[in-house]
């Protein structure tokens, strides 16, 4: 496609500075930052949320939020200064010169319009829809990997799961073969084998049409194996940049040295594991404190006219978790492993088979008991912007299971507070505060400890790491396992992350469509896995060749 | 879709009986006596007195009362009014005022209220948005009695643009002015409504997404923000439908509108029961209706929600 004999960057951005007016003034989002991207070639940019990347990626294709703006520097595309271009000259260049695929397909199609006219649309808008624009409609979806599209075309978004969505985005991005994609974390909400699955194809797709593609990813894994050139970025700054292979193998920036240290996809790899709370023969020998058997789970789902369908979400599944230890349940989405948290939760009941916690199956509990039980059993959730009240001042978030509960005086409780404030690594000043005021991880960390108040057996953590950036996860996964070895909680760990489950569990059991397909100690499962499914799962962790 | 709506015209039946139970009841337990207010207060002789009684069933019971009125219901009989028309020709005459000056108030706060509430959205925080937000703060804090009467004032009688009062036709043009007072108050929470709802979407991942397509401002305005803004402020309309009609009492008293606000208002002081209840009966099923349409409307603009 493109006929770049002599080597002129495609997109070059110097000394490129970007500033937010915020109304406590303004905020350097971006400081002296530059990249080159050669025709036809993958740059991958680095970073934690809040870094800078994605803000410098958006600049570049004139997306910046509304209170942003380029202060300084240039951002060259084929030669062209657009840094400061009018809203026109963007509409001009958006879709046929530069592409993007966003972040979440779940919020990035507008779910009142069908795919086929959001594919459309993107096609008139370049004029490229020829004469038959539902032909090429089809061709593009196809394209994208997407089975059947002329039947997928006619329907809405909320009919596509979120691997389909992501092909349909990355149909939309390519539609009009631009010659520089902008991929803004393409694949971080999806499972680990569909992630797999979609980056290969975009792979093929870039390199069969040559275009450039600007991958932004907090996955150092994921960048040095998909990318050729990677540049990290750190509070608005870069701080290395290189060839992918040599910047993994030789970091040279502290910062980066702490990102592959910390990412769990290449210390998946390496097969790290952070020191576990108890001894494994210990782990074998201790009382099981949770004993499933048999669990099943049935959904009616509703198909219109008062016809019903049967779903069986979890299928006969049975294991056990010994005292004191952490036993990960892995699974793609729709594996039925949530479904197992909330019955564990008894926030859900059981269709048949038991759930026996320390003797006591919890199905036949009585309203007392069950009170009983809760204080024994506490829950960690995945979103930690969603799971705490914005209403809520931290103080009365982790007080409130105590009141609830009925346990000491005003006094003693907020020495309580101060207590688990402080077990989290949070200061006592944090109790004043409202969610609104913190970080993602310093959110878990107070999830943490409301879940802690009941002083409770054991949690269930339901992908309670899955939001968070690889360093602040690496902080939450050690505050989890310190935790553990203090106080001998027994963790009950969902996760769709393999490379989070090699980190922290002892024990793993893999779930398939409902069905548990393999357990095991973590070393026997990541070892010597018996399972096509599970072997699967393994080999799709970014970052697998690298070491 | 199809057992929704049979389903939601089913829901009609109790509802009407309810609401229309509840009003007869209401006229009923109202201190004073019908037969005298028709007379004018002047004394009767006993035995017209009671034949009047006995024509209008005022001799009955209450059940008995509401059960001789379902029953005539059926046969589209409505009664008698005092005055000895038909209630139903009375109500053939004033319903399509009202109505007229209804959706003519509808379309007016629907047409400005999202125009200018798209635009007060787009534009957040500058002049012209806090202009409109001011204007129509002011619009909602003042009573429609007294809006009603300035305009009437200042468009009607000085400035000589519309006629001050309606006639007996109340043609189209003559409501205008009377709609625009009647749709005020709406007008200025459908702009909010829809202003807010604009600021909520345009932030959205698919607009930003739909931008970086390469469409113009233009169409990432009117394909990606305002369809998926318009579903509350649907919701807002269609419920507004209902007060617009049975809120008119206002409005028609100050335009001498004959509609059904002012027959409602007169049956009201004179105790003619079936008046007042045919009236509230066709005003509960103009409401249930309209609330039927808006959730007819949701389905179109939001495909996720499914009417199974």
């Amino acid at each position: 496609m493109v006929q770049n004999s002599e080597p002129k960057p495609l997109l070059e951005i110097k000394d490129l500075a970007i500033t937010f007016s915020t109304p406590d003034g303004p905020v350097n989002a971006v400081r002296n930052a530059n990249l080159t991207v050669m025709p036809g070639e993958t740059v991958a940019i680095v970073g934690e949320s809040g870094s800078g990347k994605s803000t410098t990626a958006l600049a570049a294709i004139g997306l910046l939020p509304s209170n942003g703006e380029v202060s300084a520097g240039q951002i060259l595309f084929d030669g062209e200064d657009i840094s400061k271009a009018s809203e026109k000259r963007f509409v001009e260049l958006r879709g046929n010169h530069i592409g993007m695929v966003p972040q979440d397909p779940m919020s990035n199609l507008n779910p009142v319009w069908k795919i086929g006219f959001q594919v459309k649309e993107t096609l008139k808008a370049n004029g490229l829809a020829g004469s038959n624009p539902k032909q090429r409609v089809a061709q593009v979806l196809a394209d994208a990997g997407l089975p059947d599209p002329e039947t997928r075309m006619n329907q809405y978004p909320h009919e596509f799961s979120g691997g389909m969505r992501q092909r349909a985005l990355i149909a939309i991005g390519l539609a009009c073969r631009p010659r520089l994609l902008i991929a803004d974390e393409p694949t971080s909400a999806l499972d680990v084998t569909v992630q797999q699955q979609i980056l290969d194809h975009l792979d093929t797709m870039t390199s069969e049409l040559g275009t450039a593609v600007l991958l932004i990813t907090h996955d150092l894994g994921l960048a040095a194996e998909r990318a050729e050139k990677v540049i990290v970025m750190y509070k608005g700054q870069v701080v290395e940049s290189g060839p992918a292979l040599e910047l993994l193998r030789n970091p040279q920036h502290p910062y980066t040295k702490r990102l592959i240290n910390s990412a769990p996809s290449l210390a998946a790899q390496r097969g790290d594991k952070h020191e576990m709370a108890v001894d494994e023969v210990v782990a074998e020998k201790s009382e099981p404190l949770l004993k499933i058997s048999n669990l099943t789970k049935v959904f009616d789902i509703r198909k219109g006219f008062g016809r019903k369908e049967k779903f069986t979400a979890v299928d006969k599944v049975s294991f056990e978790i010994p005292k004191g230890t952490t036993t990960a349940v892995v699974g793609e989405s729709g594996s039925g492993k949530s479904t197992i948290a909330q019955m564990v939760l008894n926030l859900l009941d059981a269709t048949s088979g038991d759930i026996v916690f320390d003797g006591q199956a919890i199905g036949k509990l009585s309203e007392r008991e069950l009170f009983k039980y809760r204080r024994r059993v506490q829950p960690i959730f995945q979103d930690p912007y969603g799971s705490l009240d914005p209403m809520y001042s931290i103080y009365r978030t982790i007080e409130e299971p105590l009141r609830i509960h009925g346990i000491g005086n005003q006094a003693s409780r907020e020495k309580k507070v101060k207590e688990l404030l402080g077990q989290v690594s949070m200061p006592a000043s944090t109790m004043h505060r409202f969610p609104n005021e913190l970080s993602g991880g310093q959110r878990q960390r107070i999830a943490i400890a409301r879940a802690l108040a009941l002083q409770p057996e054991m949690i269930v953590c339901d992908e309670a790491v899955s939001a968070l950036d690889v360093l602040v996860q690496a902080q939450v996964l050690e505050l989890l396992d310190e935790l553990q070895r203090e106080l001998g909680l027994t963790y009950l760990f969902i996760t769709h992350d393999l490379a989070v489950v090699r980190q922290i569990a002892d024990n793993v059991c893999v779930m398939e469509h409902g069905k548990l397909v393999e357990q095991g100690t973590v070393d026997e499962i990541f070892e010597n896995a018996k399972s096509d499914y599970t072997r699967n799962l393994l080999s799709a962790i970014p970052g697998a060749s690298l070491i | 879709m199809l057992a929704f709506t049979l389903k939601r015209f089913l829901q009609l039946i109790p509802v009407f009986i309810g609401a229309t139970l509840l009003v007869y009841f209401l006229v009923f337990a109202t201190p004073g006596d019908p037969i005298s207010a028709l007379s004018g207060g002047k004394p009767m002789t006993p035995a017209v007195e009671s034949a009047l009684r006995a024509q209008y069933n005022l001799d009955q019971p209450f059940w008995v009362q509401y059960g001789l009125y379902l029953k005539n219901l059926v046969t589209l009989d409505l009664g008698m009014s005092f005055s000895g028309q038909e209630v139903r020709d009375l109500l053939a005459r004033a319903f399509p005022v009202t109505a007229r000056l209804a959706v003519m108030a509808l379309a007016i706060e629907a047409v400005f209220g999202i125009f200018f509430g798209v635009i007060a959205g787009m534009r957040k925080g500058k002049a012209f948005d806090s202009t409109v937000l001011i204007l129509s703060l002011i619009v909602i804090a003042i009573p429609t009695f007294v809006l009603g009467f300035v305009l009437q004032f200042v468009v009607g009688v000085k400035l000589e643009w519309a006629k001050p009062t309606v006639s007996g036709g109340a043609t189209w043009g003559e409501l205008i002015l009377p709609a625009v007072v009647l749709g005020l108050v709406s007008f200025a929470y459908v702009l909010r409504l829809t202003r807010t709802s604009i600021i909520e979407n345009k932030q959205a991942d698919y607009v930003r997404t739909a931008t970086a397509k390469g469409l113009s401002r233009g169409r990432v305005i009117n394909v990606h923000i305002l369809r998926n803004s318009l579903i509350p402020v649907v919701t807002f309309l269609g419920a507004d439908l209902g007060s617009l009609m049975g809120g008119a009492i206002v409005t028609e008293g100050i335009f001498n509108v004959p509609g059904v606000g002012n027959l409602l208002y007169r049956a009201i002081l004179k105790g003619e029961t079936p008046t007042v209840v045919a009236v509230v009966g066709v005003l509960v099923i103009v409401f249930v209706l309209a609330n039927l349409i808006v959730d007819m409307l949701y389905a179109l603009l939001d495909p996720r929600i499914r009417y199974a």
